[in-house]
């Protein structure tokens, strides 16, 4: 048999038909649903008149509209409201192996309850309303973000139409610097290959630095890889996976534990395996990122300054450029660590897990966040993380420094809550998307990792937290 | 679905590139549980001055002038033309709702976000991929001529200019293309596989039984 890249073992794993013109039907293991995106689905299914294919494969929860804080009192937002009953209403309805309502212990963010409870396994299809399903592929699985019609299509016929991506690989060789992270190197590439970069591609993210990253750290990485347009991201099986999934409530249990862990085994790429693209990056040369624009592939190291559009050539890449600073309120070639900030975000599935949260922790410890921060939020990913932390007293620390301590939930990564940035504010921030209004109408928005905002809330501006005692 | 086969309609340019999804329709209007009525609020931070929320009528809130999108000459637009990496970001199908509820069946770029791309085709909305240099001479030309209108035919896969003068032809998927002549909806189509489907999940079921 030809060598074959973990992507073409997947793909070819779950073909259940394909169309003369390559247009294939993928069977679904995992389908993750929140509010959002599912009751037009369900909606749409309820009047066809068509009940969902296999419900065991479902695990929902709510988390997008959810509020941060008093959730004594409910959500008050009406209309959120609304959407979040109609998710209890069809899951009451129509049943799933797990649903992790608002106010759940489990509750949280879809990307982080999956892997967090073994919903997420290696070798699965991974579906779900949400572009950040790539996330899942961490785990050496094939998971892609779908809309909302495909959410139905998938509910009704367990399977996904969708035709193969090229292959791409992504290599990281060698040791990141100490104070770099998964979430630098993910801008790091996304600074390289642009935005659009992985468009009709699947990246394999491997190498020695990737290897060398906990299973949170691939989970950022993943997450990211749809920043870079590409249809999945994903990261061979190894040690560090099967001892990540021993024991979570939700993965094989003792009598197929064995053979399910052999079969994992096969999930990397073949050596010889063909990629029709090859990033390699050195790993030694990644330096924190900071976003300066409204896209994540406008994004320079701590160390630079906010680039000078005059010396871009290309028009359509200069007006991007002149629209972005005039945007974000910045002058051409100010260094980035005079950028002052109003508010910090820690939180969303690309940057909520608990070693991001130790991370961050680590960087206020003993500190007080800076007189110009207004308001600097810490959102865990779930309840179990919540619970975690603050077993670990990580709680304590952010409290101390004048930080908030909030339910979980995506917050201020899409503040479809109350939790956003007012016209103008400026915040650093642990998610994924830096476009504009995304935290907020007229919010101005810089992507970091958590130590790099944490270390920003305490010195009111970015500093190189390389640097940090 | 609504059937698409043949299509005249105005143009509209959007000069930008990497056009988001949080563009197309801000978040705050996802808290709907419905398809529709999503058009008055389509790019809301850029057509208007003022900040939309859902619930807040649209009639009376202040139009941003500058927006291409209210300038008279392009009232009544049906074609949008568009820069790279259109409708990237979020899955969230409320984009392509909301061009499609707005009056919008055809998209012109010379590249997509996979996951928007996909998603018009469920809903009768036709992204036509062209060439850089094509695109760019759609945009020169868009801003010259008054009224500039374009015929797309899908089934011959073209895009010609009113007056015949140009042509140019795009690539679509067989099965896209056949879904969206006919108006079918995937479900149906896929649902005659039900014996193929159940066959694969059993054989499932036993090589992997931890999955179920
Ligand atoms: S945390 Fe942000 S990116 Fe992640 S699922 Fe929630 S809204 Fe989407």
């Amino acid at each position: 048999m030809n060598p074959q890249t973990l992507y073409d073992k997947l793909w070819q794993a779950h073909v259940v038909y394909a169309e003369d013109d390559g247009t294939t039907a993928l069977y679904i293991d995992r389908h993750l649903v929140h509010e959002v995106t599912s009751p037009q689905a369900f909606e749409g299914l309820r009047l066809a008149g068509r009940k969902p294919w296999r419900v065991s494969s479902i695990v929902a929860t709510a988390d997008h509209n959810t509020p941060t804080d008093h959730w004594d009192e409910g959500i008050k937002d009406p209309i959120s409201r609304i959407q979040v009953e109609t998710l209890d209403e069809n899951m009451r309805a129509v049943g799933s192996k797990a649903y992790f309502p608002f106010r759940d212990l489990r509750q949280g963010i879809v990307h982080v309850i999956g892997p967090e409870n073994g919903a997420t396994l290696p070798g699965m299809t991974v579906v779900c309303g949400d572009s950040h399903t790539s996330t899942h592929g961490a785990f050496g699985c094939l998971a892609f973000g779908i809309g909302t019609s495909e959410v139905e299509h998938v509910l009704a016929t367990q399977t996904l139409l969708a035709k193969k991506t090229k292959n791409m690989l992504v290599s990281v060789d060698g040791t990141i610097p100490l104070g770099v992270t998964a979430k630098d190197i993910a801008l790091a590439v996304i600074g390289r290959i642009g935005t659009a970069g992985g468009t009709g591609k699947s990246i394999e993210f491997a190498g020695s630095a990737i290897r060398a990253l906990s299973m949170e750290g691939r989970m950022t990485l993943c997450n990211m890889a749809i920043e870079a347009g590409a249809r999945a991201g994903m990261v061979a099986v190894d040690e560090v996976t099967i001892n990540y999934l021993k024991g979570l409530p939700f993965a094989p249990s003792a009598d197929v534990w064995d053979r399910a862990v052999a079969y994992w085994r096969t999930l990397h790429s073949d050596p010889d395996a063909h990629f029709d693209c090859v990033v390699r990056i050195d790993a030694a040369g990644i330096l924190p990122q900071v976003t300066w624009g409204t896209s994540p592939e406008m994004v320079v190291t701590v160390e630079d300054r906010v680039p000078d559009p005059d010396k871009e050539k290309d028009a359509t890449r200069r007006e991007g450029m002149e629209r972005a600073l005039q945007y974000m309120g910045l002058k051409p070639n100010m260094p980035i660590t005079d950028i002052l900030i109003d508010k910090v975000f820690i939180g969303s599935c690309t940057n909520s897990r608990i070693e991001d949260l130790r991370a961050a922790a680590t960087v206020v410890r003993g500190k007080r966040i800076a007189e110009n921060v207004k308001l600097a939020l810490v959102v865990p990913g779930s309840g179990l993380i919540k619970v975690q932390a603050e077993k670990e007293g990580l709680d304590r620390i952010f409290k101390d420094a004048g930080f908030e301590w909030r339910e979980p939930g995506c917050s201020m990564c899409l503040a479809m809550n109350a939790d956003r940035l007012e016209h103008g504010e400026r915040c650093a921030s642990t998610s994924n998307r830096n476009f504009e209004g995304r935290q907020g109408a007229g919010g101005r928005t810089h992507l970091v990792s958590p130590a790099m905002a944490a270390a920003a809330a305490i010195a009111g501006h970015f500093v190189d937290v390389r640097q940090w005692r | 679905m609504e059937k698409f086969t043949v299509h005249k309609g105005l143009v509209v340019p959007l000069d930008r590139a990497n056009v988001d999804t949080d563009a197309i329709i801000p978040k705050q209007f996802l808290k709907s549980i419905k398809r529709s009525g999503f058009g008055p609020n389509l790019f809301d931070a850029w057509r208007y001055l003022d900040t939309g929320e859902p619930g807040k009528p649209n009639e009376g809130r202040p139009l941003n002038p500058d927006f291409v999108l209210n300038k008279p000459q392009y009232r009544g637009a049906s074609i949008l033309l568009a820069r790279e990496n259109f409708g990237c970001g979020s899955s969230r199908e409320h984009a392509p709702w909301a061009l499609g509820d707005f009056g919008f069946r055809v998209v012109i770029a010379p590249s997509y976000a996979d996951i928007f791309f996909n998603n018009c085709f469920q809903n009768g909305l036709l992204p036509i991929v062209l060439k850089a240099t094509e695109v760019d001479r759609l945009f020169n030309d868009a801003a010259v001529n008054l009224g500039f209108q374009l015929l797309v035919d899908l089934s011959a896969q073209t895009v010609a200019y009113a007056d015949d003068s140009h042509h140019f032809r795009f690539e679509v998927d067989v099965f896209r293309k056949f879904c969206l002549l006919n108006g079918l909806d995937d479900i149906g189509l896929t649902l005659r596989h039900t014996e193929q489907i159940k066959t694969f999940e059993e054989k499932r079921k036993l090589d992997q039984p931890w999955l179920f």
